[in-house]
């Protein structure tokens, strides 16, 4: 039971963390229909921001828990900033000027941005996985249990909580700007009649960049949650978590926030249980196979409209 | 962005320049802390190395570059016409010839006058040179392309050329056959042939499921890595544990068929859960299921041998003649003198007809009904259900088919390199076979033959930029940004020709007389 316990915290962790991501496919791909291949490599670029901000401002496990997370704040700012930097360069270079064109097109591009994206950061920073020590530790024990072979302690660790408050809050935040903000309304109805969307005076180039800034923040976000909890990245990274991201978002609904993130809490509790009860190696092939189902027998996700098919 | 003449060049100019000072800060945001402070571990701790030098460097070409985009293409000052822009391009292509040519005679002979001057000047005239013909051709064509002569010349040309455009493929085939035997041709490029030829099977044989029957599949490599694995396995455990060693030199032509056979039977077992899909959700189906093949070849160790690979995969023989240095080998039997560069020639030949059994094949399916429900499955496959062609049927052939040459091909590149290894199966492969059948254009053979021999080309090239190596610092290796340079190609080229390098088609029934369609017409196909 503890152990049940202790790997549901493990993946709702992870699946924050999916979901965050799944949020930026979700929301670029309700928007012009394509999926941005290279939104798994702006995850990774965000956490090795994370990590040279880190680095610079000379941050250390021994500084005070208050001060600690004030300059993850300021990590985080950093890191948003730069990645959306990234992603809507991305977004003008590969993705606006095949706009409309054949369908191929954007998607060979956006392979290549992926590749782009994945060498830059192997070549610039070196291939080796960068390792750090954690910055944040300590925690809370939820259970406590003493059998015939030692001890056995659930425990919910302050990373884990912050991880989970904080992909709360953001959910909430976003959720809201969708629903409420005149930014939202013109997202939601670029995603539903672009060329309407345009007669109506929305500048639909300008909502399509803040979507693909807003996407890139939580992205950012994101890979400072990741690099904080599991204490070492690579540049390749960012291929896994973005497949598994993107069958969290189908999972969930495409096009519904909501829904990304729910279906972000499935692929994380799949993968975790799988590890945990079944086998390590072809945890990969759990959440793959766990996407062809949902994608044969739910194509329109748990939260999402059944999709009719104009003839 | 249209090319103003406004009055108001004061103006005008404070918006470039503005617009230019933004480009430099994007740029900055984006290279400043990946490439500007590097962490490395010297002692195992990470710290950060700050090189703004480079990140300087970087962000002012890439605002001079932008400025110059603005004067000469986009905002040009009102003085400035085509005329004069085409004629700074050919200058500067002049320029670039006249540097290359001298950077290269004053490398390393007696007229190295410049290398006396400062010993790296006569690489950095070279690397001026390649820079200054690429952009003045680049400013002379899209110069050209503006005026309406510029454009009728281009046409004219284009029309001059078409007509022998059928006898490149010919020439191209020629040129093919006779390769090894062409004075001057050492292994090297019998090698480099070799892995042309391979991709060019691989690119017709996706060419079958996403150019002609328009279903994206990302996941190419998985077929290749079943035929690889199968033969390899085949030959190496299981056909002499089932009828003794003697098989050995056979294996190769006894397994072909049966790794072919395995390989079409995953691809039709991946062709049954992703009937229902489109477009991207395809893509990505298909991409991760390339993918579990390639943990399953890691993880299950006792069957593939895990990330060690399997290695002394038996080569291939010339119809049970081993090519070995003995009186029962290859050179004996003929009579020649024995040299190891029999066998490559040997393997070259195998792929070059395996590549046009793949293309004869292809040819004769396109006009079978097979291939016309697969083309019209591309054009659209609501009206193929509705004229009754059984969808499910043609989507499953075409997936079985296109794996069943990948598997060929995996079956090839295994007794090539007589080892083989998970490493080679990753989604990077899938990706290059794709780039290779879209840039050579969805549907066209000759295309995927041209994009394949452009791409590898210019990936073998990387290895022999020795310029480039002279003026960079130390360390600079051209080989590890190879993969860097596909990406960039990638985009870059989807934006300049996203229809691929052939823009012409044969339609495969035509009613009174065949004319070529502009590819423009095919359709890309959803899956």
């Amino acid at each position: 039971m503890e152990y049940f316990l202790e790997q549901l915290i493990n993946g709702i962790t992870l699946g924050s963390i999916y979901g965050l991501i799944a949020i930026g496919y979700t929301m670029v791909y309700g928007i012009i229909g394509m999926i941005n291949f290279a939104h798994g490599d702006i995850f990774m670029v965000g956490a090795f921001i994370s990590l040279i901000a880190i680095l610079a401002i000379g941050l250390t496990a021994s500084a005070s828990f208050a001060l600690l997370l004030l300059a993850l704040l300021l990590v985080l700012a950093i890191a948003m900033i730069l990645a959306s930097a990234y992603n809507w360069t991305v977004e003008r270079v590969a993705y606006r000027p095949l706009r409309g064109s054949f369908r191929l097109a954007p998607l060979i591009s956006a392979i290549g941005m992926s590749i782009v994206l994945q060498e830059f950061v192997r070549i610039a920073q070196g291939g080796r996985p960068k390792p750090m020590p954690a910055l944040i530790s300590g925690g809370v024990d939820l259970v406590h249990t003493t059998t015939a072979q030692g001890e056995f302690v659930v425990r919910l660790s302050t990373m884990q909580i912050i991880i989970i408050v904080t992909t709360l809050a953001l959910m909430a935040l976003f959720t809201a700007l969708i629903t409420r903000t005149s930014l939202g309304r013109a997202q939601r109805s670029c995603e539903q009649d672009m060329k309407m969307a345009s007669l109506l005076g929305i500048d639909v180039n300008k909502t399509i960049s803040i979507t693909f800034i807003m996407g890139a923040s939580l992205a950012a976000v994101a890979g400072l949650m990741f690099f904080l909890r599991y204490g070492v990245i690579d540049f390749y990274i960012g291929f896994l978590a973005g497949v598994k991201a993107f069958t969290a978002a189908v999972l969930g609904g495409i096009g519904s926030i909501p829904g990304a993130m729910l279906g972000g809490l499935v692929m994380g509790l799949i993968e975790v249980f799988w590890s945990a009860y079944f086998s390590v190696e072809y945890k990969d092939v759990a959440s793959f196979a766990m996407l062809a189902v949902v994608l044969i027998f739910l194509p329109q996700g748990l939260l999402g409209k059944p999709e009719v098919e104009k003839v | 962005m249209t090319a103003s003449s406004s009055a108001h060049s004061g103006t005008d100019f404070n918006r470039i320049l503005i617009d230019v000072a933004l480009t430099a800060l994007i740029a900055f945001a984006i290279l400043g802390p990946i490439v500007g402070l590097k962490t490395e571990a010297p002692q195992g701790g990470l710290v950060l190395q700050q090189r703004w030098g480079w990140v300087a460097s970087f962000v002012a070409i890439i605002a001079a570059g932008r400025l110059a985009l603005h004067l000469l293409v986009w905002n040009r000052p009102s003085w400035v016409t085509p005329q004069h822009v085409k004629r700074w391009g050919w200058s500067a292509m002049a320029v670039g010839v006249a540097a290359f040519v001298i950077g290269l005679i004053t490398t390393d002979s007696p007229l190295g006058f410049l290398a006396q001057i400062h010993a790296q000047l006569p690489a950095w005239f070279v690397a001026f040179g390649v820079f200054a013909f690429l952009a003045g051709a680049w400013l002379a064509y899209s110069a050209a392309s503006e005026t309406v002569e510029g454009k009728a010349a281009q046409s004219g040309f284009v029309q001059a050329v078409e007509p022998y455009g059928k006898y490149f493929g010919v020439a191209l085939l020629v040129i093919g056959v006779l390769l090894p035997f062409i004075p001057g041709v050492d292994r090297r490029i019998v090698d480099l042939g070799i892995l042309m030829l391979t991709y060019v099977m691989l690119g017709w044989g996706l060419n079958i499921v996403v150019g002609l029957a328009g279903l994206l599949d990302l996941g190419y490599v998985a077929f290749y890595a079943v035929g690889a694995y199968s033969y390899a396995l085949l030959a190496t455990i299981y056909f002499p544990l089932w009828f003794g060693d003697g098989i050995t030199p056979w294996s190769f032509w006894l397994v072909l068929p049966l790794a072919g056979l395995l390989a079409g039977l995953w691809g039709i077992i991946l062709g049954f859960p992703v009937l229902r899909l489109r477009g991207d959700y395809l893509a990505i189906v298909t991409l991760a299921f390339g993918e579990i093949i390639r943990v399953i070849l890691i993880n299950w160790y006792d069957f593939t041998n895990g990330p060690n690979g399997i290695s002394d995969i038996p080569r291939p023989s010339f119809f049970g003649i081993p090519f070995t240095n003995d009186e029962n080998g290859f050179a004996a039997t003929f009579g020649l003198s024995y040299s190891p560069i029999q066998r490559i020639i040997f393997l070259y030949y195998v792929i070059l007809v395996l590549a046009l059994i793949t293309n004869f094949v292809t040819m004769r399916l396109r006009r079978l009904p097979i291939g016309r429900a697969w083309e019209a499955l591309r054009e659209d496959e609501i009206a193929c259900r509705s004229l009754g062609i059984n969808t499910t049927n043609t989507k499953l052939t075409a997936f079985a088919i296109g794996a069943m040459f990948g598997g060929f091909a995996g079956s090839f590149f295994a007794t090539r390199q007589g080892f083989v290894s998970p490493e080679s199966f990753v989604f990077m492969e899938s990706a290059i076979i794709l780039a290779i059948v879209v840039l050579g254009g969805l549907g066209s053979q000759i295309g995927v033959v041209i994009a394949a021999i452009v791409v590898i080309g210019a990936f073998e090239l990387f290895r022999e930029l020795a310029f480039l190596k002279a003026i960079m610092p130390d360390g600079f290796d051209p080989a590890q940004y190879r993969m860097l340079a596909v990406g960039i190609a990638m985009v870059l080229i989807m934006r300049w020709r996203p229809r691929g390098l052939v823009t012409k088609r044969d339609p495969s029934i035509f009613l009174k007389e065949k004319k070529a369609v502009s590819a423009d017409l095919v359709a890309q196909g959803h899956g």
